[in-house]
């Protein structure tokens, strides 16, 4: 339990300082000490549980325990003081209005049944957790380093703008603590509490530059947010009321005797739906690729947003053929297709990896609802391979924005002579994203699977459409990347020390994670599976078996082991491209037909009329709200 | 694995290059007698991809050798997998997989025919990959299992259940052997507006492993076809091979009478296919199955 | 007999011609006269051909092009001009813009004679072509093996220049 409380409070003491230090040098130091610590840390978590098993943790002082509770509250009336406050200033009063009656609901609450209650065990450690908290710890404080350079070049690039890098850092580091928090979190109170946190450490750096746009989409995200969180503050009503206790635990415990959960796991899960930027919530996501990338990295693609399909995820063992179930495999399943489908008609980089990421969380959420341990099997793993190959395409995106100026893939042509060493990285991200031996396809063929056993018919074809729009447009920012254009200069020695050293250990990360996959399937994913599930206690039947995942890894080494060998290795000679017999020799130009020099430009595909963003939005939100309408008619039908 | 298994693989890796070769001959021969020509010999593939190989090395760039050799690899090993026995889906995605090099080969050259060929190269497998998948999915719903090994040793084939997903497998079949109306990446037949498509840049070795490969996944798609119908024994097997050789003869004919369309009709027609033919067949299939409890 | 002459992969380009040969190059295509009987295929990328086939004459405009089609194919490879004013410029010898005969740009392997050459002739022309292509064939074998060596020998040259040192 130290490691916990350590894991909470070391960021929280690490993000202080930094806010303190002005100094580009001692930040750097604090930020990569705290970082090896912090990663340190998680690691041993990590193996303490290995071998001591799962746990729910007790706190035993009495004492501790009431300070932590007015410190939660004092601070969570602080912060909706703030929120309150802001939302006035910026003429956003339904930020104000959220504020103002989800926290004096809260505080009327823990005042009244709240306190009658006892929690017996606030904080858990499962393998679920202990997964969440390796991603948190090891690919988060990654991205933290990586900040490190990114954030020069950010000042350099808007110079005369005041630096507000201590506060940058201080709140990356807050987020880290508050996602421990969370995802250790047993008592619904507390996680609530952090989740909160995350929240608002989002606002704050969506709108970190702030431009009016950056104001708007921060002010967006925010309430979008706080409308999940009222669903999570009506869902711990409704445990406190109904079921008389805050655990997550506990609720799980009774739900397996037979009592029915069907009102707080559909709130819950709407709180994760929000936070998971599902439809209809998905345009705070999108609008958060305002912030800079870091942040984009870690909060809206590897980490906070991860912390909704957590809590889906978490209870999963209590979805399927019930309502709660029903509305989290539709809401997920419309996300996946229509996010995907929006993807194919971006060329903003940002933007494709954001419709990416709202469409995998879309696909882990459907997974979660659909409620059996193979689906649930794929969610997690999806959680594990998403959260480090979508950093490091991020992270790329980042460094390559820098250096090229422009985030457009069409400006990325070529990246393979101007940086060959980031186009090689980006390479391994974008294919492990959607080619076969690597990981988020093996957690798709096992979604598949699941998805077709559950025999929901709408969502079959949902991920079936959706995954083959994915590789259209995977596939075509990939072609863009590798295209060999001649006189391209080399730009790549500008890169900080820093975002190398993120980049290559996440790159590292990637490979591992795709190697390494059958073993901590079978030694966390699986354990974890068989005791949440209560129809698995024997074992899980896995969609992909292991003779499967074996020829999966062998596949990956040959695919690793190929280029070693032969890329770029020809004894060839080297002629140039046909341009129907008016090329001019470079590979870039042929004589027009006035005789007069034309460059070539090439230009990818979006299929506007086809994949227009904005009637994919359109229909997406419909249909999700026509989901979340039903559902809730039905709760309340059910209720009344 | 088995006994059985090791001998399909060897003889796929041996006879599928053989056996792709000769029909793509026939494939010459018959379109030659359809358009009341005498055509090339049987064995003109073969000449043509000796010919290739005998060809002065030259290359656009230092790397497209080695994408088209991937391209190569992983196409074996999708036959590899499935006439092993293996995993549908497995296979579904390595064939995605070696597809992908194939693009990605085509694109790194910076031409524009290529490269043009190549994005409908992407949008093809967009359109067909809907149909394909459902196709395994609707195997799997039947037999409970992907594994090629189970559908096959099952006495009940598969036809009977999946009567649609088969016609829309047919249809999407004109996509991957790269038939017209369908052939927008690239085209067996001469003077298109995309010169090449795809393999524009290829000469020489590199083409020849294209062509190879295509000839190994000509084989491995009818393969696909056999599937349906097979069942282990003698005379569903002798059926099966009559289909896989109507469904050939079937792509000939359609090449032979229809002039390329829009990449518009091949997204939507095959996107239709799968929802109507696919997914009423899924629809049917679960009504049996969770509706009246009928199953295999 | 070698592969490259069962399978001569053709690429036909029009240069300043009227078209009355070019129609008689597609005749060849047709169940009339249907040349795919030898392996030919009409490829319309000189990567992929073997075959040069000319029609009309060289100009100022186009003498590039003729010029860049015949680098881009691969060797071995042959040029056949089909029709009269391919082998000499016919009865546009006089205007303003012509060069000449294809022979001006490239060289030449065989000329098919006529205005407009028949297809007769032209698959005759073609016929010829390929002999010639064989022999280029084994001049590029050859060549290709001496490379070959001489590149072996330069690598053991290096090696013991390294051991030397």
């Amino acid at each position: 339990m130290a490691v916990i409380f350590f894991l909470i409070l070391f960021p929280l003491a690490a993000a202080l300082i930094l806010l303190a230090v002005k100094n580009d040098t001692a930040r750097g130091v604090v930020v990569i000490a705290a970082s090896v610590v912090i990663g340190a840390a998680s690691v041993l978590l990590a193996v303490q549980h290995y071998f001591s098993g799962d746990a729910l943790y007790h706190i035993a002082d009495e004492f501790i325990n009431e300070i932590v509770e007015y410190a939660m509250t004092a601070i969570e009336v602080c912060l909706a003081v703030i929120v309150f406050a802001l939302g006035i200033k910026h003429k956003k009063y339904l930020a104000s209005a959220l504020a103002a009656v989800q926290t004096p609901l809260m505080l009327w609450f823990e005042r009244s049944t709240g306190r009658l209650i006892e929690v017996k065990n606030p904080l858990v450690v499962d393998n679920l957790t202990v997964i969440m908290t390796l991603i948190v710890g090891i690919v988060g404080t990654l991205i933290c380093v990586y900040a490190l350079g990114y954030m020069k070049d950010f000042q350099r690039h808007n110079h005369g703008a005041p630096d507000r890098r201590p506060w940058f850092f201080f709140l990356l580091f807050l987020f880290l603590a508050a996602m421990f928090g969370l995802v250790t979190s047993n008592n619904l109170v507390w996680m609530y509490f952090f989740w909160e946190i995350t929240t608002l450490c989002s606002f704050f750096l969506i709108g970190f530059t702030k431009t009016p746009e950056a104001v708007n989409n921060s002010f967006r995200a925010l309430i979008m947010n706080l409308l999940g969180g009222l669903g999570f503050a009506l869902a711990i009503m409704v445990a406190g009321n109904w079921y008389q206790t805050l655990e997550i635990s506990q609720l799980l415990a009774m739900a397996q005797q037979g009592i029915d959960m069907t009102v707080p796991v559909v709130l819950l899960s709407f709180a994760g739906i929000a936070k998971a930027a599902q439809m209809p919530f998905n345009s705070w996501l999108l609008g958060a690729m305002v912030a800079p990338t870091p942040t984009s990295a870690l909060l809206h693609s590897s980490t906070m947003v991860k912390a909704g399909v957590f809590l889906i995820v978490k209870l999963s063992p209590l979805m399927g053929w019930n309502l709660g179930g029903f509305m989290v495999m539709m809401v997920g399943g419309i996300t996946f297709l229509m996010a995907s489908f929006a993807a194919v008609s971006q060329s903003n980089a940002k933007r494709v990896l954001a419709y990416s990421t709202v469409a995998n969380l879309g696909l882990i959420v459907a997974c979660a609802g659909v409620g059996t341990p193979a689906a649930a099997w794929a969610a997690v793993m999806l959680i594990i391979f998403h959260a480090v190959t979508k950093s490091l395409l991020f992270l790329c995106v980042g460094t390559a924005e820098h250096n090229i100026g422009s985030r457009d893939i069409e400006d990325m042509d070529g990246l393979f002579d101007r940086m060959p060493r980031l186009a090689a990285l980006m390479t391994a991200g974008i294919s492990a994203m959607f080619l076969a031996p690597f990981g988020m396809l093996v957690s798709k063929w096992a979604a598949l699977q699941a998805v077709v056993v559950s025999g929901n018919l709408p969502l079959v074809l949902f991920v079936v459409f959706g995954s083959s729009v994915t590789l259209f447009y995977w596939g075509k920012w990939l072609g863009k990347m590798t295209a060999v254009m001649a006189g391209r200069e080399n730009i790549q020695r500008q890169v900080h020390a820093e975002e190398w050293t993120a980049l290559c250990a996440l790159t590292a990360l990637v490979v591992i994670a795709c190697l390494t996959f059958p073993i901590y399937s079978d030694k966390i994913v699986v354990p974890y599976l068989m005791t949440a599930f209560p129809n698995a206690r024997e074992g899980v039947a896995l969609a992909v078996s292991s003779d499967n995942m074996w020829i999966l890894v062998v596949m990956i080494a040959l695919i690793i082991l190929l280029p070693l060998m032969f890329f770029g290795k020809t004894k060839k000679k080297i002629v140039p491209i046909y341009m129907a017999g008016a090329g001019l020799g470079d590979d870039l130009s042929f004589t027009g037909a006035m005789q007069e020099k034309k460059e070539v430009s090439l230009r990818n595909w979006y299929m506007e009329g086809y994949f227009g963003e904005k009637k994919m939005n359109r229909i997406g939100v419909t249909a999700a709200c026509v989901v979340l309408a039903i559902t809730f008619s039905m709760l309340l039908g059910g209720m009344l | 694995m088995n006994t059985t298994a090791i001998i399909s693989v060897i003889a796929y890796v041996a006879l599928a290059p053989a056996a792709g070769g000769l029909l793509a001959g026939f494939d010459r021969k018959i379109s030659a007698r359809m358009q009341g020509r005498v055509g090339p010999p049987l064995l003109q593939p073969f000449y043509d991809l000796f010919k290739l190989l005998e060809k002065e090395p030259v290359t656009v760039n230092r790397v497209q050798d080695f994408y088209v050799l991937c391209c190569l690899i992983f196409m074996i090993i999708t036959g590899g997998f499935f006439f092993a026995g293996g995993s549908l889906l497995l296979v579904i995605f390595t064939l995605t997989t070696a597809s992908v090099f194939m693009v990605v080969a085509a694109y790194s050259s910076n031409s524009p025919y290529a490269q043009i060929g190549a994005s409908r190269e992407l949008l093809q497998i967009m359109a067909y990959e809907p149909m394909v998948l459902i196709t395994a999915i609707g195997f799997f719903i039947v037999y409970r299992s992907f594994n090629v090994a189970d559908i096959i040793a099952h006495p009940a084939p598969a036809v009977h259940y999946l009567a649609g997903i088969f016609l829309g497998f047919v249809f999407i079949l004109t996509i991957k052997f790269r038939k017209s109306p369908f052939d927008l990446s690239m085209s067996h037949h001469a003077h298109q507006e995309l010169v090449k498509g795809l393999t524009t840049e290829f000469s020489g070795k590199t083409l020849a492993m294209i062509e190879l490969s295509h000839w190994y996944e000509n084989i491995f798609l009818l393969g696909f076809v056999f599937l349906f119908f097979a069942n282990g024994t003698t005379q569903w097997t002798v059926i099966a091979v009559l289909a896989c050789l109507l469904a050939y003869f079937l792509e000939i004919f359609i090449d032979n009478s229809y002039a390329r369309m829009k990449w518009q009709i091949a997204v939507n027609s095959s996107w239709i296919v799968a929802l109507t033919a696919g997914g009423v067949n899924l629809l049917v299939l679960y009504f049996a199955i969770f509706g009246f409890g009928l199953g295999v | 007999m070698s592969y490259v002459t069962k399978s001569p992969w053709i690429i036909h380009y029009d240069g300043s011609s009227c078209n009355g040969c070019d129609i008689e190059v597609l005749a060849c295509l047709t169940p009339m006269y249907d040349v795919e009987r030898f392996g030919v295929i009409n490829t319309g990328n000189p990567k992929h051909a073997d075959i040069f086939l000319v029609t009309g004459s060289v100009n100022a405009q186009n003498i590039s092009v003729v010029k860049q089609i015949y680098e881009q194919m691969p060797r071995p490879k042959v040029v056949v001009a089909v029709g009269i004013c391919a082998a000499s410029a016919g009865i546009f010898k006089e205007c303003y813009n012509i060069i000449g005969g294809v022979d001006k740009a490239i060289p030449v392997d065989v000329y098919v004679p006529g205005c407009a050459a028949r297809p007769e002739a032209i698959i005759d022309g073609v016929v010829k072509g390929l002999s010639v292509l064989e022999e280029k064939r084994k001049s590029l074998k050859e060549e290709l093996a001496a490379e070959t060596v001489k590149a072996g020998m330069d690598f053991k040259a290096e090696g013991e220049e390294r051991e030397g040192a």
